[in-house]
Parts: C-alpha cells; structure tokens; sequence
C-alpha cells in the first residue's frame, strides 16, 4: 500500500515537473539532454550483462545525479543466468544482454518488452604485458602457445569460432572457458600466453594486459540489446534507464569501456 | 540396547528436513528428458568428461590415501597445539570456499606461483593439465579421507597394538599387521567420500586447471558448460553424477556401519 502511494506520489510530481516545464521554457530544465522523464524515482533493479558492469555503474552513478530520487541496483551475470533467473520469477525492470540470442529467449519467453541496440562489443586478442609467448597478434604466432579462449557453446566462444573460421585460423587452445572473464583471468595472472576475450575487457584490464586488435573483428561482433521487463515493478523507472543508457550521455561512457555503436 | 521412543514433534522435524533435501534431487528427476539420456550421455563430450573425471578421481583419491594415511596415524597420537593447529590445517579445505581453494593453488603451483615460477625454470609447468586437476581434487577431498580415518584410529582400542608390541613386533608390523587390518573398513569409506568429494569438484578445478573436453573437463565443468546451451544434456550429465555420488555415500554409510558393527 505504501509503495502505490510512493509511486502515485511519483508520477504527480513527474506531472507537476512536466507542466512546470511547459509553462516557463524558460527556466533552464534539469535535464540538459531531455532523456527520459524528468522524475524518476524508486529502486530500479537492473540485470546486465557481466560485461556491462563497469559501463553500467558509470552510467547509473550519472543517471541517479539526474534522477536524486532513483536507486539503480544491479544483478551482474551471464546473459544466459539472468534470462534464466528472469524466467524463474526474479524481479527486474531492465535487461541487458550481451547478445541477442539470449534476448530473443527472453522475448519469446514474454519476459521482456520491445529490445533497442544499445552497445556493441568485438574480440580481441590479449597477451600479459611482457608477452612471454611472443604474440603478434590473430595470426599463425598463437599456434603452440598457452591459448585461451571462450568455450563455443558460450557467446563469446561462439564469436571466437566464427572469428577463426573467418580468419582462416584453426585454434589449438589449452582451455575452452565457460566465461570471457575466466580466459581474461587466465591471462592477467600469467597462466596463459595469449586470450581472445572483448576489447571491453581488454580496456578493463588496462596495463595487467597487451591488447592486439584483430582487423576483421567485424564479422563476429556482439550486439547488446536492452528491454524493460515486462509487469516491472517500476516500470518508468525501467524505461528512464533504459532511454539513459541509450543517450549520447550513455553512449559516451560506453565508448570509454570500448563498446561501439550499435 | 533399546531406547525410549522419540517424542511426536522431533519425528515431524525429521520429515520436513527429509522433504527439504528430498525434494529438489527429485524435482531434477522429474525434470530429466529420460527418453533423451542414452543419446545425450553418448556424446563425445559427455563420454570424455565422464571418462576423465573418473580417471581423475581415482588419481586423486589413491594419492589423498597415500598422503593422508600417515597424516591421519600421526594426528591420531598427537595431544598439544601442534597436532591442533595440524587438524585445523587439514580440515581447513572442507570448509573453504573451492574457488579459494583453486586461487591458493594458482598463486602457488601456477606459472607466475611462488612454488610454480620454479617449476616452470625446469620446464615443468601444471596449469591446464589433467595433473592440475588431480592435484586440485585431491587437495579438496583428502581432508575428508584424513578425518574419517583419523576418527575411525581414536576409537580403536590400543590394546591390540600393545600387545602385538610387547610380543616383539617392531613399529611397522604392528601398523601393518594390527593397525591397518582393524582399520579397513575405514579406510574404505573415508576413501569412498574422498572419491565422491573429488568428483564432485568443480571450483578449484575451474579456477586452476581451466576447462577442455578430454584434459581438464571434468563432469561438473562439463555440466556447467552445458548449462548455457543445453539444459536437457546438462540434466543428462547431472543424472550420472547423482547416481554415482549416491552409489559412493550408500556405501560409505554401509561401510562405516559394518566397522561399527564389528568393534561393538
């Protein structure tokens, strides 16, 4: 009962915002990029992609400055898990996937509404930074090397075997890991020479890794869509983010991370 | 020796723990695509990781049985702080989290490791081999061995071995001769619940000797992998586990009964 009338509470103060608005166009408006309604409030529980979370926590810390009365929480994991979790009666007001595979699945499950492209992700391949293999790069160099690359029935390895077919490469890895922050661990702590994991992750890393950028990374790239969950307990809010992320604001910080335009 | 019966409130708590445990083994039952098991558990992936891990585990528990034997024999007869601080050591894998069991063998053992670095100098390097699964096996199931043993050791009765002593036996016929024979129906089960630990490992083996079909896969890296794609497979492979890990701890109950049976 408290939480409708918060919520009644909240979409009258939206109004009263709106019509604000409307009548002096001259006050400057609080929000400078017009995303979005300009009240938002409540908890919006977002589930994201594992790959997402340094983006998506940049991006909710810039939403929540514009939205005071918003709570962003998150539920990093695999795009698969949370479709799965979604499907099992968690509760959210956004997905984020990190491929559409996995949106489809929630699509056609009714879990979600309408997806919009919002981000999208290539591979690369990374070394340690001294490169004790001797890398140069997506090429002959990673044949008998400590290889690590993502297990095909994941996205990412999925990427990667359509990647290496495309490139006319047969990979000889050591380990098929079930996550792409698995294969970059491996590769920050040294156990492996080389990893094919996203350039997103590669920027994450920084200086604990080399990145060698793969010319026709295109041809297995990774489109991240996002929806608002269907009867989302907040729903506007839900849909604020998700406008939010999709902004040249939201595009911006995900650019910093390496993610491309959809 | 016959007991009081239970009062009516305890017998109903022991049904709700029974229905608690019970039911999600046998909501996995029912979930399971049974027509689709033959064809799912012939797979080459699927026949490899239960090849592997059954190989592997054997490994793993023939060396928890070499290792924490004598581990066991000598915390059985220690009294003062170390032989504490020893059984807190040993006990210590079965209640870490695998995955920092897997991180501590990595800074150790892996190619950057304090104890690996050196390794790897004489062209000896573990990680993504199937040696690294063993040894990550291993490491979380003799914990399991050594307890059970050592339990199993401070319940026999000395008197047998002092005897056997006070006749001429030196140190090592009497292990061999009184010790080792009074003990093996314990040796078994603790090796059995090792086995079935081992098998059951996933954290460590994931984290320290990575994932690929027919080296370093195991059966759970296997069902986890499967998970993304294939949920019917994954059910498949889960089905074998469970049937093996339920084979193992019957036997272990039933072992540990019989010695039981035989002291008394």
């Amino acid at each position: 009962m408290r939480l409708r009338i918060r919520r009644v509470g909240a979409v009258l103060a939206s109004l009263a915002v709106l019509g604000g608005c409307a009548a002096s166009p001259a006050v400057p408006s609080a929000t400078p990029t017009g995303t979005g309604p300009a009240a938002v409030s409540g908890e919006i529980t977002v589930f994201a992609a594992a790959s997402l979370k340094g983006a998506f926590s940049d991006i909710s810390a810039e939403f929540v400055k514009k939205h005071p009365e918003a709570k962003v929480t998150f539920s990093f994991d695999g795009s698969n898990s949370l479709v799965d979790q979604l499907d099992g009666g968690a509760r959210a007001d956004v997905l984020a996937t990190a491929d559409q595979p996995n949106m489809d699945r929630a699509v056609a499950a009714e879990l979600v509404g309408p997806p919009q492209p919002f981000a999208t992700n290539v591979l690369t391949v990374v070394t340690p930074p001294d490169n004790p293999g001797r890398i140069t790069g997506f090429d002959a160099s990673l044949d008998g090397k400590r290889l690590v690359i993502c297990a095909p029935a994941v996205p990412c390895g999925n990427a990667t075997a359509k990647l290496a077919q495309a490139s006319g490469l047969t990979l000889k890895p050591v380990s098929e890991e079930s996550k792409v922050t698995d294969v970059l661990g491996k590769v920050t702590s040294g156990e492996a020479d080389a990893g094919l994991v996203y350039t997103t992750d590669a920027a994450g890393a920084g200086a604990k890794v080399k990145a060698f950028p793969i010319a026709n990374a295109d041809v297995a790239r990774n489109d991240y869509p996002i929806a608002v969950v269907t009867g989302a307990g907040n729903a506007a809010g839900g849909e604020a983010f998700s406008a939010y992320v999709r902004s040249a604001d939201g595009r911006a910080v995900l650019a910093t991370y390496g993610f491309g335009e959809p | 020796m016959i007991r009081p019966p239970l009062p009516r409130w305890v017998r109903a708590g022991a049904l709700l723990a029974v229905i608690f445990l019970g039911v999600p083994i046998i909501g996995v039952l029912v979930r399971i695509p049974w027509a689709e098991v033959p064809r799912l558990l012939s797979a080459p992936a699927s026949l490899d990781a239960l090849g592997l891990s059954l190989a592997t585990c054997l490994a793993a528990t023939v060396a928890s049985v070499l290792l924490g034997l004598p581990l066991a024999l000598v915390l059985s007869r220690g009294t003062g702080r170390v032989t504490v601080a020893l059984r807190t050591l040993t006990a210590l894998p079965m209640v870490l989290p695998p995955v920092v069991a897997g991180l501590a063998l990595l800074v150790t053992l892996g190619r950057r490791g304090v104890v690996g670095q050196h390794l790897s100098v004489l062209g000896i390097e573990i990680g993504f081999t199937t040696l690294a699964v063993v040894i990550a096996q291993t490491f979380v199931s003799m914990p399991y061995f050594v307890v059970s043993v050592e339990a199993a050791l401070r319940g026999t009765d000395p008197g047998l071995e002092r005897v056997a002593s006070q006749l001429g036996a030196g140190p090592t016929t009497v292990l061999r001769r009184v010790t080792l024979p009074l003990l093996a129906p314990a040796l078994i089960g603790g090796a059995t619940m090792a086995f079935a630990r081992a098998l059951g490992e996933f954290g460590a083996t994931l984290t320290f000797a990575g994932s690929l079909q027919g080296r370093t896969r195991t059966l759970p890296l296997e069902i986890y992998l499967l998970r993304e794609s294939d949920t019917d497979a994954a059910l498949a492979l889960a089905l074998v586990l469970i049937v093996v890990a339920a084979t193992l701890m019957a036997l272990t109950t039933w072992l540990t009964r019989t010695s039981a049976a035989a002291r008394a």
